[in-house]
Order: C-alpha cells, then sequence, then structure tokens
C-alpha cells in the first residue's frame, strides 16, 4: 500500500501528556524532596566522616588471623542457622501459600486470613523478629533460626501463592473435570507445573537467609553477627575485617552455589 | 470408590431392571448467558443414549464447548436441567459431584496435561476418580496395580514406548494420545471431547477421532465429540447435532449423511433455512 492511499494520516509519534501526569510529576518530585530534607543528610557532615572512614579501614588493613579458628566455628553455626530457619519456613510456606493462593484457598475469608497472615510476617524486619524471639527463648542461634523461619515464610508463602496462581488451568481443569479431590488437584496439578518458581523462591530465600543470619547476631540471636559486635564494641577493626571478610565469602559461596543449582534444575 | 461400589450407586439411581437405561446425558432448557450478556445457551434440548456416540457441530460461538463443559459443571448453568445417567448434576454438591465427574471422562482440545511431569504420571492421575491420596499422584509412588493398568491405557493409544517421557516433549498427537489414555484409566461410561482433533494435523486429526471412536465403541461408552471437520462428525458418530442460536438447529443420524451437505450448516443466518430440509429428514428418520 503506497502512503498516498492512507485516508487517516499518521499518528502523532509522541502523545502530549496529560494534565494530570504532569501534576502528579510534580507531587512526586516534592514528595522526594520532603525526603531528602527529613532525612538529616549533610553533605557538611559526609565530607567531615571520609577521613573518619579512612582511619577506621586503616585500622583493619591487614586483618587478623589470631580468632580465625573460633571466626569460622561461628560462620559454620551462622549457616546452619540460615539453612535451619530457611527449611523450616519453606516447609511452613507451602500450606500457608496454597491457604492465600486465588482459586486454590477453601474460603474466601480463609485466603484473607492467610494473605494478612504472610504480610505480617514480611512487614515486620527480621531484626524485630530476632528481638522478640531472644526474648522468648533466649540468646542464642535457637531465636536466629525462628526468625528467620518467620523472615522466610513471609517472602516464599507469597511467591509461592503467586507461582501457583500462574500455573497453567488446563491441568487443573481436567483433573476437576475427572472428579479429583482439592489436595490431589493441587497435589498432581499445580505443585508439578509451579516446581521451577518453587526452586527458584528457595534458593534465593537461602541466600537472604545467608545474609540475615549474620545480621540476628548483633541483637543477640547467634552467629557470627555476635563476634562481629564484639570486635566493633573493643574497637578490634583488623578482627571485624577478618569477619567481614569470611561473611562476604560464604555469601559469594552460597550465591554461586544457587545459580549453579538453578541452572541445572529450573 | 471401587467398581462394586459404583455398581451399587448406578443400579440405585438407573430405573428398575426392564426398564430402559437412563440416557448417559439429558439437557433441557437449557440457558447460559455470558458477562456482556451474551446469550450462548437458548433453551436447549438434548438427550443422548448411553453408547450412543454424539457429534456436534456448530460456527465458533454457538456453545458446543460450553455445552460440554457445563455437562460436568466446569461451567455453571444459568438455568434449565442437565442430568448425566438419571441424576441431577445441577443439584449434585461435594462428594456427589466428583461421583458424577468420575463416571464422565473429558478430552480437551488442548490436552490439559501436566507438562513436566511423565505420560505415565499423567495416566495415574486418572485413578483419581476413584481414589484419593499421594499414591494417586505420581507414578514413582502409585501402587503397583494402577501402574500396571497406567501400562495398559498408554498401550491401548500406542504409547507404551513413551510412558516416562516428559509430556512436554511429546508431539501434538502423541500428549492427545496421553490425554486419552488419563480418561481410559478413569474407566468413565461417557466421553466427551472437546474438539480433540483441533491442535493436530489432518493425518493426526483423523488418527485421534479413529482411536477416540474405537475404544468408545470397543468399550460401550457414550461418546459426545466437538469437530469442525464434516468427515469426521459423519464418519465417527451415530447422529450429527448441530448448534446454531443457543439451540439445537439440527439433529439427523450420520450414516447416509453427506459431509459437504453439513458444511451449509455454517453459512451464518441463513443457514437455518438450508438447514431446515435436513432437519426434517432427522425427523423422519427418527419417526
Amino acid at each position: 500500500m503506497t502512503p498516498s492511499t492512507l485516508r487517516t494520516g499518521l499518528p502523532a509519534r509522541f502523545e502530549r501528556p496529560p494534565v494530570s501526569r504532569a501534576v502528579l510529576l510534580v507531587a512526586a518530585m516534592a514528595f522526594l524532596a520532603w525526603a531528602f530534607a527529613g532525612s538529616g543528610l549533610d553533605a557538611g557532615k559526609l565530607a567531615r566522616g571520609i577521613p573518619a572512614v579512612g582511619s577506621i579501614l586503616d585500622r583493619m588493613i591487614p586483618p587478623s588471623l589470631e580468632r580465625l579458628d573460633s571466626i569460622l566455628l561461628s560462620l559454620l553455626v551462622t549457616f546452619q542457622m540460615a539453612v535451619a530457619g530457611c527449611v523450616l519456613g519453606l516447609v511452613l510456606s507451602l500450606p500457608l501459600a496454597v491457604l492465600a493462593a486465588d482459586g486454590l484457598s477453601p474460603h474466601p475469608l480463609v485466603r484473607v486470613a492467610a494473605r494478612g497472615l504472610i504480610a505480617l510476617f514480611r512487614t515486620v524486619p527480621d531484626l524485630v523478629w530476632a528481638l522478640l524471639f531472644v526474648i522468648a527463648v533466649g540468646l542464642g542461634p535457637a531465636a536466629g533460626v525462628l526468625a528467620i523461619m518467620v523472615d522466610t515464610i513471609g517472602f516464599a508463602a507469597r511467591f509461592f501463592a503467586e507461582a501457583m496462581e500462574e500455573t497453567d488451568k488446563g491441568p487443573r481443569e481436567a483433573l476437576t473435570a475427572l472428579g479429583a479431590r482439592r489436595l490431589g488437584l493441587i497435589a498432581s496439578a499445580v505443585v508439578p507445573d509451579a516446581m521451577p518458581a518453587f526452586v527458584a523462591t528457595s534458593l534465593f530465600c537461602l541466600e537472604k537467609a545467608t545474609r540475615a543470619s549474620v545480621v540476628l547476631g548483633l541483637v543477640g540471636a547467634g552467629g557470627i553477627g555476635v563476634e562481629l559486635k564484639v570486635a566493633f564494641d573493643l574497637f578490634d577493626y583488623d578482627t571485624a575485617s577478618t569477619i567481614i571478610l569470611v561473611v562476604f565469602a560464604l555469601v559469594v559461596l552460597v550465591e554461586q552455589a544457587g545459580a549453579f543449582l538453578r541452572r541445572r534444575l529450573i | 470408590m471401587n467398581d462394586v461400589e459404583r455398581t451399587a450407586v448406578t443400579t440405585a439411581t438407573w430405573p428398575a431392571v426392564g426398564a430402559e437405561p437412563a440416557p448417559a446425558l439429558q439437557v433441557e432448557a437449557l440457558v447460559k448467558s455470558f458477562p456482556g450478556g451474551r446469550r450462548v445457551i437458548d433453551g436447549l434440548d438434548l438427550t443422548v443414549a448411553a453408547g450412543e456416540a454424539v457429534a456436534l457441530i456448530g460456527a465458533n460461538g454457538t456453545g458446543k464447548s460450553t455445552l460440554l463443559r457445563m455437562a460436568v459443571r466446569l461451567v455453571e448453568p444459568d438455568s434449565g436441567a442437565i442430568r448425566l445417567f438419571g441424576e441431577d448434576v445441577c443439584a449434585a454438591r461435594g462428594r456427589t459431584l466428583s461421583r458424577l465427574r468420575s463416571r464422565v471422562g473429558f478430552v480437551f482440545q488442548k490436552h490439559n496435561l501436566v507438562t513436566r511431569l511423565s505420560a505415565l504420571s499423567n495416566v495415574v492421575h486418572g485413578v483419581q476418580a476413584r481414589r484419593s491420596g499421594p499414591r494417586t499422584w505420581h507414578q514413582a509412588w502409585a501402587r503397583r496395580v494402577d501402574r500396571e493398568e497406567a501400562m495398559a491405557c498408554l498401550e491401548a493409544v500406542g504409547l507404551a514406548d513413551r510412558a516416562m517421557q516428559t509430556v512436554g516433549s511429546l508431539s501434538g498427537g502423541q500428549s492427545q494420545r496421553v490425554a486419552i489414555a488419563r480418561m481410559l484409566m478413569q474407566r468413565p461410561e461417557l466421553v466427551l471431547a472437546d474438539e480433540p482433533d483441533a491442535s493436530l494435523d489432518p493425518r493426526a486429526g483423523e488418527e485421534i477421532m479413529g482411536l477416540l471412536a474405537r475404544l468408545a465403541r470397543d468399550k460401550g461408552l457414550g461418546l459426545v465429540f466437538v469437530s469442525h471437520h464434516m468427515e469426521h462428525a459423519v464418519g465417527f458418530s451415530d447422529r450429527v447435532v448441530g448448534l446454531a442460536g443457543g439451540r439445537v438447529a439440527l439433529d439427523r443420524p450420520a450414516a447416509g449423511t453427506d459431509p459437504a451437505l453439513l458444511e451449509a450448516f455454517f453459512d451464518g443466518p441463513q443457514a437455518t433455512e438450508r438447514v431446515v430440509p435436513l432437519r426434517r429428514v432427522a425427523m423422519g428418520a427418527a419417526s
């Protein structure tokens, strides 16, 4: 068809934005300015802080290997906390996700309640859960495991539910048509279809739990975080740098293992 | 439910010995509208006798698939009555509905299999019409007797050698065969097939229709299938039923019907007038 045969003319490449969008943009900029103003960020303070950071870095290098044995032992406990908390959280996430998933939940009220519980677990930070569990079960890794478990549920249950909602409706419909019960339908059709998403989410949870388990020690929930806090409290910066380096190595190792498993399993 | 239980339920709900068995499917004054107010089914009446093979034809959007889906309550009707083997489907709830559904095998246009699982696992799922529990979820932990039956079903559709292949790796025709094997595993009394030949090439489509019709005939199952291939509609059924305007507009024996003549049924609003002679033939045959 030649251009001369066009009856309607070419549409504009870019449409003029409506006034409402411009107003929204100005409001967003004002909101951003307000947030920065309230945060207390001060260029002068930042400039004055740079030499102090340099001084700390200077005292961190070279890292001290004097307490490497106990640091590695704490690192192992940290990883055990992460694995135990993550696995417990993932196991509990699955039934909760079924209750929260649209089309699988037995009743809309159950779905709303399950979604509310998941939202509560997700929105309260893991550090706050750790503080609560330290009060409940005392100082040590058990509090950390419970905090990671709850944090994992908040994260994984939501993604599990979404993954199940997005599965192919066809097999579900076929099993419904042949008279299958709800549990059979979920186990036979929904879970196998959502498995790649489950594996990806689970591996990501383990990476997240490993990072979280380090911080949880700062509030007494066991693991290497306790060692890190003590090192900073005692101005033992060269030991602190050793701890940071081994934590970095662990997190990178877990992330690489996760990426490898994702490639193999999905 | 085992076979003894199924027989007990069946005989309890069917008419007494000596009477004609209840129709496999009976639809009366069925109405269904979709959001937007479009009435797809508008006072439809249809009866399918036990063991009868019926081809449903009609233009797109005339409610053929909707009718089949309503028969097992995958879609809820607005009003009217649906009876399977003499039992009211619309009144059935919970286990009663599951039991009724278990007696009807449904073959879907898009096969509706779990593509990540093996053919054997998908066929084992068919046993859920009779049993529940973790041993029906996957072939690896299924009972030996169920695995053997599933393999026999795969043999019946010529796919025993592909039992452990994932469905996703099979061709469209093979995948539809797996769906038929799952339906056989269900041990149904009536088969509803929604365009089982639609997503396949002409040869595979004809093979699938032939297989479905042969299995239904050999096992004495009722068969209601939707097809846009008039040769299939005439060649694999006892009776051709055409839907137009939400009702049955054509109902005649398949034997002696020229597939080319049925093509006139798809010529839009004028089709009804052309169909009249066909309907007269059907009425004459019925009388």
